[in-house]
């Protein structure tokens, strides 16, 4: 076993990452515009505004012609980045995102801001854990949901470059700079971020440095997890999944339902090929009130709940 | 107008041309919503042979004239249309709707060259106009948008968001046709949910707006010759669900339904 990352003491604001690379893209590429809902604070966009003013369309608090734009503006030659409250972009124009940009197939850019619970006490009006599991059918549509700052500005700098339609699922959620070295983002594959045989770890976003130090904790009990960071969940590292199933137990962890999200395509894609037990952490439907780390501590997005569902998981395994 | 260029008779003949196939097409298929076809199909053979730039043989020339189908059942008035303008080979209407056709129930970009968008659920068109004339302005480029709906169709919020937008960024390079036919699926648009006043909305919305005969090639021509330099341009085309067939002229249950052999015969005896 070989641990390949630790983390910083510095804690990130992903959007401030998306927002400085979308201004460095769109300084070099004039056909980058971005389209928004009466979301340019939420999205941190001012900047990008000051600089690009008329490459901003601000349609107003109208989801579903910010998504219907996104696909016009791309039809005339753009690449849009239309950007929006997660909760918002996904649940009121979701039959724009599925007939005008993925049945489409315009390469339109969806970014989901402040996705999962970040709202906390506002409530699930405003939270985002469906959004995986509404638009994982949608197969054309890459879905990918960065850890952390640098992630985040590579999955960013990978759409606009990426022929097709794109979701990148965003958090206001600080998070630490994975470390690890010789870092290389390549959309559809799992990133190995710590090697382990007694069993694997699959997270996403906010949650994978949790599962890192879930393992870290673990590795002190002598049980060795493999941690996989599942950056893209459209479409699935199917391959990595299965050499996960290998170990005999698998966890899956994400900021989201644990229906039909991360932990869904993993269930669906084993059960297939290598039935395996599966412990999923993330939340089993609408959320109580609370603030995002009462939340996170209470549903076990934690090391500690993370490793308790490693334990589950153990106690099935063949 | 210069008499050997007025295109008012080939709209006519095509328009014709386009009744028959698309009749024929429903009629083989079982299946279709030829009473929108008919409703829709002078405004569109204006637009494909009166008004719209483009070179089928170059479908993605970015400076060619748009045209969205927002009322994307009405295949028959479509596919027809990128037919007789050369899109692709008149055969292919003769696949309408069997297993792994490119001419799907609802219009697919993917898989037929003229088509702009997807189009099927409603309220959809107006939006990607919208888009498409937001980056014409970006661009500089000069093409023009026009988007075809339905009237039915309105009752959609997203058209009023997108109407609203379109009027505050006076998108002078935008056109709406609406289709008024006055009726939807099940019955009248009125007794559904009430439109009208339709032209003070739109007025109300930003929006320069002119009430046509949509039957009328050259009353249409000449709506969609309007100056509107500060608005969006509305065309509200008075129009019959069915036009042409005595058996299908305003009749709700026409919407999606299917001739039998007798009827098929009789609508063209009439369709000439």
């Amino acid at each position: 076993m070989t641990s390949h990352a630790t983390q910083t003491a510095g804690l990130f604001d992903c959007r401030n990452a998306w927002a400085a690379t979308l201004e460095s893209l769109a300084a070099d590429d004039p056909r980058i515009v971005a389209v928004v809902n009466d979301s340019v604070g939420s999205s941190k966009l001012g900047g990008f505004q000051k600089k690009f003013p008329d490459r901003l369309i601000n349609v107003g608090i109208a989801e579903q012609t910010m998504v219907g734009v996104g696909a016009g503006l791309a039809n005339g030659g753009c690449i849009p980045f239309v950007s929006a409250a997660a909760c918002f972009l996904t649940g009121r124009a979701l039959e724009q995102i599925k007939a005008d940009i993925a049945y489409a197939n315009f390469s339109v850019k969806l970014i989901g801001q402040s996705s999962g619970v970040a709202y906390g006490e506002l409530g699930p009006t405003h939270h985002s854990i469906e959004d995986l599991a509404w638009l994982r059918p949608l197969t054309n549509l890459t879905i990918i949901v960065p850890s952390d700052p640098w992630e985040t500005e590579a999955a960013i700098r990978w759409a606009a470059a990426h022929e097709g339609p794109v979701f990148i699922r965003i958090s206001r959620m600080p998070v630490p700079e994975l470390e690890l070295p010789n870092r290389v983002f390549r959309a559809g594959k799992a990133e190995l971020v710590r090697e382990g045989q007694d069993l694997a770890i699959i997270a996403c976003g906010t949650t994978v440095h949790l599962a890192l130090a879930a393992a870290q904790s673990l590795a002190s009990e002598g049980i060795q997890a493999r941690v996989l960071n599942m950056a893209t969940i459209n479409p699935l590292d199917e391959t990595a999944v299965l050499n996960a199933a290998q170990t005999g137990a698998i966890v899956t962890v994400e900021e989201a339902s644990i229906r039909g999200g991360l932990g869904g395509a993993i269930a669906e894609l084993t059960s297939s090929h290598t039935p395996v037990p599966i412990e999923r952490v993330g939340f089993p439907g609408f959320v109580p009130t609370g603030s995002v780390d009462w939340l996170f501590d209470h549903f076990g997005l934690t090391p500690q709940g993370i490793a308790a569902a490693a334990h589950r998981a153990l106690a099935r395994k063949r | 107008m210069n008499l050997a260029n007025d295109p008012i008779p080939l709209i006519r003949e095509k328009a014709l041309w386009m009744r028959r196939r698309a009749f024929k097409m429903v009629y083989d298929a079982q299946l279709g919503h030829p009473g929108g076809d008919f409703s829709a199909i002078d405004v569109i053979s204006t637009l494909y042979f009166g008004v719209l730039r483009f070179d089928p043989k170059r479908p993605n020339m970015a400076n060619r004239d748009r045209f969205i189908m927002s009322k994307g059942h009405a295949t028959g008035a479509l596919y027809t249309a990128l037919a007789a303008a050369g899109y692709f080979p008149e055969s292919w209407l003769d696949t309408y709707m069997q297993p792994n056709s490119k001419l799907n129930g609802h219009p697919n970009r993917m898989y037929l060259p003229g088509v702009e968008t997807n189009t099927g659920p409603l309220g959809h068109g107006l939006p990607v106009a919208l888009g498409i004339a937001i980056a014409g302005k970006i661009t500089n480029a000069d093409y023009r948008t026009f988007v075809l709906t339905g009237d039915g169709e309105l009752q959609e919020g997203s058209n009023w968001e997108a109407a609203m937008t379109a009027g505050n960024r006076k998108l002078a390079n935008l056109t709406l046709i609406i289709d008024r036919n006055r009726l939807q699926q099940g019955a009248g648009t009125e007794e559904t949910n009430g439109l009208d006043p339709l032209d003070d909305k739109f007025r109300a919305f930003g929006w320069q707006v002119e009430t046509v005969d949509g039957h009328d090639p050259a009353a249409l021509l000449n709506a969609l010759a309007t100056k509107h330099a500060q608005n969006p341009l509305c065309i509200i085309a008075y129009t019959t669900k069915g036009k042409g067939v005595s058996f299908m002229e305003n009749q709700a249950n026409w919407h999606h339904g299917v001739p039998n052999a007798a009827q098929f015969a009789q609508a063209m005896e009439e369709l000439v």
